[in-house]
């Protein structure tokens, strides 16, 4: 089949070498291009025939020989993997979510209340200081949001607390994104707020049209998002600047952070600099320094980043071990073939490899499995109030901790082996 | 004249330690030529597996000097005496020792593996070693597939597919039954008449004598007498070595 696939490839690749050969009126190309083809299909054939390097398939025979032991050994490698892909899984997802307005605001800089420590920990800015950033050169314009808690009354009557995001669409900010129902520009519409759809249940309506209120306001759903979740379990309300004012009571003249945009061609930390000079009792943060300080706050400050690297390094540690001891005693089981193989005069070279082999086998299994497994968890917890995140590079990473783990744990085996003394075959 | 393919000369070797001591080997001097097959007979205890260790590049003397083709052993590395074993050296060992895990052929490819030969060529020689060993029609057989004696016949094909000109083997016919034990000792033999190659058999069994063209006895880690085996005085009318050499 892959014969096959490859010559369909050559076929193709024939057909673009032919092209300037039959315009030109040159078989020449025909040739090479024939003959390059031909050597590749002559490769692949020999590779076929010859079959696994002979080091490879002693290892794998090996693996695979004590089928007891390899589930074992699987088993550990899987168990590891898949308590380092949930925490780190849990890292990402978590990191993204405390991230998530930030990084859907419309803004090259913020300027943020002095001590701000998170995106959700609102104190209040005076407008003065809005103005002031928008007479500073390489601003283009300077956007208000205002942030807070606010009770969300139910139509049932009962009630829930809040998060109130207003901004104005029209100059930036932050708009409701992932619609699955009505319109960002709805918003502009009196009492009309944006909600998502997995917080329908703990406000107490079903979709759009339907209405709660907020400091004896009428809230109406005019906008309904997908996945906008919050870590602190608290559902978003996403509502013009002027209404979420309204809901949380916040004076006319303040707002939460001012969201600065450049102007084009402008230096962002040479405005941010300007900014600063210019406006007391304030931080102008660029997006990514509001986006590591909240990142900060929420993985390393509350211990919650720590928790999840520690339950990452004890499956790592958990699962070096069950490999190690596996390997060892695979190792000790074969040791008379491991000392025919020195006795016929291997190299220690040679020995090392046929166990790096027999790691670097368990650790492909097993990653196989444990990235299987791991897909299913991320789709389970996909609409979760915490998903696990599963990213290329995470997969990448796990495929080459996986490999290291089973690497370090072979050393055991390792030198076991190389003291053998191949002395020890004779007389047996 | 017969080529020297291994010289051992003054051989002495003491294994263990304080109390445990033991002078398994005393001054042994031994030569093994091309196209003879040697037999090293000799009580349990007399030094036969020593000496054979130490012929073999697995254990270095503690005093003399052992040359496999010209190639001193004297400071070697255990890397170095592995390297001397894979160019110099086939075994064949008492219990097979195949890989279970291997069939026939890969078993015999995996010496050349490990000496880095691992062109196209490997798979048509492993054939021809298990060809010359009577085992055409068990390439791909396991060893629990194979009985005692073919297995011994794939451990044969396994030393000499590397062409290494000193085949050493360590009570060959001992797991064997009487027709396997003498079909293997002929192929032992068979191999022993190439003038670049010498087959050195440590045994107790009789049944080899006729195969042997020469016996070293060996006792206390002296060799004590060397016969002249059936074999050269069947083939040369004059024995060039005395019946017994004390």
């Amino acid at each position: 089949m892959l014969g096959d696939w490859l010559t369909r490839i050559d076929t193709g690749r024939l057909r673009a070498a032919a092209g300037p050969a039959i315009r030109g009126g040159a078989a020449a190309v025909w040739s090479t291009g024939a003959s390059r083809a031909a050597a590749l299909r002559a490769r692949i054939s020999l590779a076929r025939k010859r079959g696994l390097p002979l080091i490879v398939l002693l290892a794998s025979r090996n693996l695979f020989h004590d089928r007891v032991r390899l589930v074992t050994t699987v088993i550990g490698i899987v168990f590891s993997v898949i308590l380092v892909t949930v925490q780190i899984g849990l890292y990402l997802g978590f990191e993204r979510m405390v991230t998530t307005m930030v990084d859907h605001a419309d803004a090259d800089l913020w300027i943020v209340p002095k001590g701000t420590r998170n995106f959700e920990d609102p104190s209040l800015l005076d407008d003065r200081q809005r103005f002031r950033a928008l007479s500073i050169a390489g601003v283009a314009d300077v956007a208000p949001l205002v942030l807070g808690f606010a009770e969300w009354r139910r139509p049932d009557g009962g009630s829930t607390p809040v998060f109130v995001v207003g901004s104005d669409p029209r100059s930036g900010g932050i708009a409701p994104w992932n619609l699955v129902e009505g319109s960002v520009d709805a918003l502009a519409a009196p009492f009309a707020v944006a909600v998502d759809r997995t917080y329908f249940s703990r406000l107490g309506v079903t979709g759009l049209g339907d209405t709660g209120e907020m400091r004896d306001q009428k809230a109406r759903i005019v906008a309904v998002t997908s996945g906008i979740r919050s870590f602190t379990t608290t559902p978003y309300v996403f509502a013009a600047f002027d209404r979420a004012r309204g809901y949380m009571g916040t004076p006319a003249d303040r707002a939460t952070y001012f969201l600065v945009r450049l102007a084009t061609d402008a230096d962002v930390t040479g405005v941010r600099d300007r900014i600063r000079a210019n406006i007391a009792d304030a931080e102008v943060l660029t997006t990514a320094e509001f986006r590591e300080r909240s990142r900060s706050f929420w993985l390393f400050g509350t211990g919650a980043g720590a928790a999840l690297f520690g339950g990452a390094l004890l499956g790592i540690v958990v699962g070096t071990v069950i490999v190690a001891q596996t390997l060892y005693s695979s190792t000790k089981d074969h040791i008379a073939e491991f000392a025919t193989l020195r006795a016929i005069g291997s190299s220690t070279r040679y020995i090392v490899e046929v166990i790096l082999w027999q790691a670097l086998l368990s650790a492909v299994v097993g990653f196989l499995l444990a990235t299987a497994v791991g897909v299913a968890i991320v789709i389970a917890t996909a609409d979760s109030a915490l998903p696990v995140v599963m990213t290329p590079g995470l997969v990448l990473g796990l495929l080459v901790l996986t490999v290291l783990m089973c690497a370090v744990s072979a050393i055991a085996a390792i030198r076991e082996v190389v003291r053998i003394d191949p002395a020890t075959v004779l007389g047996r | 004249m017969s080529t020297p393919i291994v010289e051992a000369i003054d051989i002495e070797k003491t294994l263990g330690e304080g109390a445990g001591r033991v002078q398994a080997l005393r001054g042994v001097s031994l030569t093994l030529k091309g196209g003879e097959m040697t037999l090293l007979m000799g009580p349990s205890g007399s030094g036969k597996t020593t000496l054979l260790s130490i012929l073999g590049c697995m254990l270095t003397p503690t005093r003399g000097t052992v040359r496999l083709r010209g190639e001193t052993t004297t400071g070697a590395s255990a890397e170095g005496l592995a390297r001397l074993r894979r160019s110099h050296v086939g075994f064949v060992f008492q219990s097979y020792h195949l890989f279970p895990t291997l069939t026939a052929l890969e078993n015999v490819r995996l010496v050349l593996d490990v000496r880095g030969e691992r062109g196209e060529d490997t798979r048509e020689r492993a054939a021809a070693a298990l060809t010359t060993v009577g085992l055409s029609h068990k390439h791909h057989a396991f060893p629990r597939e194979l009985s005692g004696g073919e297995q011994q016949r794939v451990a044969i094909a396994r030393a000499v597919v590397g062409r290494t000109s000193a085949i050493l083997a360590d009570e060959p016919t001992a797991s064997l039954d009487s027709e396997n034990g003498q079909a293997i000792m002929t192929v032992l033999a068979e191999i022993a008449k190439d003038p670049e190659r010498a087959v050195l058999v440590v045994t107790h069994d009789p049944r080899t004598l006729p195969f042997a063209d020469r016996i070293v006895r060996i006792e206390d880690g002296r060799i004590v007498g060397e016969d002249a085996g059936a074999r050269r005085a069947i083939v040369t009318t004059e024995p060039e070595v005395p019946a017994h050499v004390p």
